[in-house]
């Protein structure tokens, strides 16, 4: 049978095998995990640059990346986790050329205190989904999340959207969990504060 | 508890990551102050509606591309 085991009962994830045929050459092997994993590293990316063709750089340069320094993972963290660190960083580096030289990184504008006590207090009509179409909603929430500092909207994509535990997301951006949970919160309350304008209860008209 | 001391704790609320004893403080918050219900509330959905739409989809064509772009570069390797 060929399980891979380590120590004791714990079980190893899947990744491990194909990150150690991949390292032996394998390029099928590398292409299972590119399979599983471009579609999330696609939308992080996006979520950072803001942009379609930065995020589809990040996704070639990010995996390639990856596969040149598959020696250099550890398998102290998953294999996701290590890609989405990489991608962290192309992605931030993009958002830098687009902003010309302009300082970006995981600690921007985190400083504010904006976001700490809500402000619009009203409440949201029970089904706000239902107040908008598909397309319409989309535009809503790419235009809210947009203005989030790159720093909070980070955090919010790796733990809200792509489910990362706070343990990952603070692996992955090379953060303390305390600096992840506070972030987290802030990025969440500017969120609802910012969507309130769209989802407010008795809105005339709905919208 | 004050609402601020509420909004801290709200994350661990949200995650339920919250002990016995402090989830019935907060709920003990919530029963008197309708403004943090409608955070709470409020803020639960708006994560409910991040993680339900895809805002940022990445077509199959384009998938595809990149697929085979990146795998062709591995190979150079």
């Amino acid at each position: 049978m060929s399980t891979i085991q380590t120590s004791g009962t714990e079980e190893v994830h899947p990744d491990v095998a194909l990150v150690e045929r991949a390292r032996g050459g394998d390029v099928s092997a590398f292409e299972k995990l590119v399979r599983q994993y471009d579609r999330q590293v696609f939308r992080i990316a996006n979520h950072i640059t803001q942009n379609r063709e930065d995020a589809e750089d990040v996704v070639q340069d990010a995996f390639l990346k990856a596969y040149q320094k598959l020696d250099q993972f550890q398998g102290n963290s998953k294999f996701y986790t290590w890609l989405v660190r990489i991608a962290v960083n192309e992605s931030l580096m993009r958002l830098r050329k687009r902003r010309t030289g302009k300082m970006v990184s995981i600690d921007e504008d985190v400083q504010t205190d904006e976001g700490s006590m809500p402000r619009d207090l009203a409440d949201w009509s029970p089904d706000p989904e239902s107040l908008y179409g598909q397309s319409e909603m989309a535009e809503i929430l790419r235009k809210t999340v947009q203005g989030l500092p790159p720093g909070f909207r980070t955090v919010f994509v790796l733990r809200d959207v792509e489910g990362l535990s706070t343990e990952e997301t603070a692996d992955a951006l090379g953060l303390s969990i305390p600096a992840v949970k506070s972030r987290l919160l802030r990025a969440r309350l500017q969120l609802r504060e910012r969507l309130t304008k769209y989802f407010r209860a008795n809105k005339d008209g709905g919208k | 508890m004050t609402c601020t001391e509420f909004l801290a704790q709200l994350d661990d609320l949200l995650d339920e990551q919250a002990t016995t004893r402090l989830r019935a403080d907060l709920q003990e918050h919530l029963r008197g102050c309708e403004h943090c219900v409608i955070t709470l509330n409020t803020t639960r959905k708006t994560i409910e509606i991040y993680r339900s739409h895809e805002i940022y989809e990445l077509p199959d064509g384009v998938r595809e591309r990149l697929e085979k772009a990146i795998l062709a570069k591995c190979r150079k390797c």
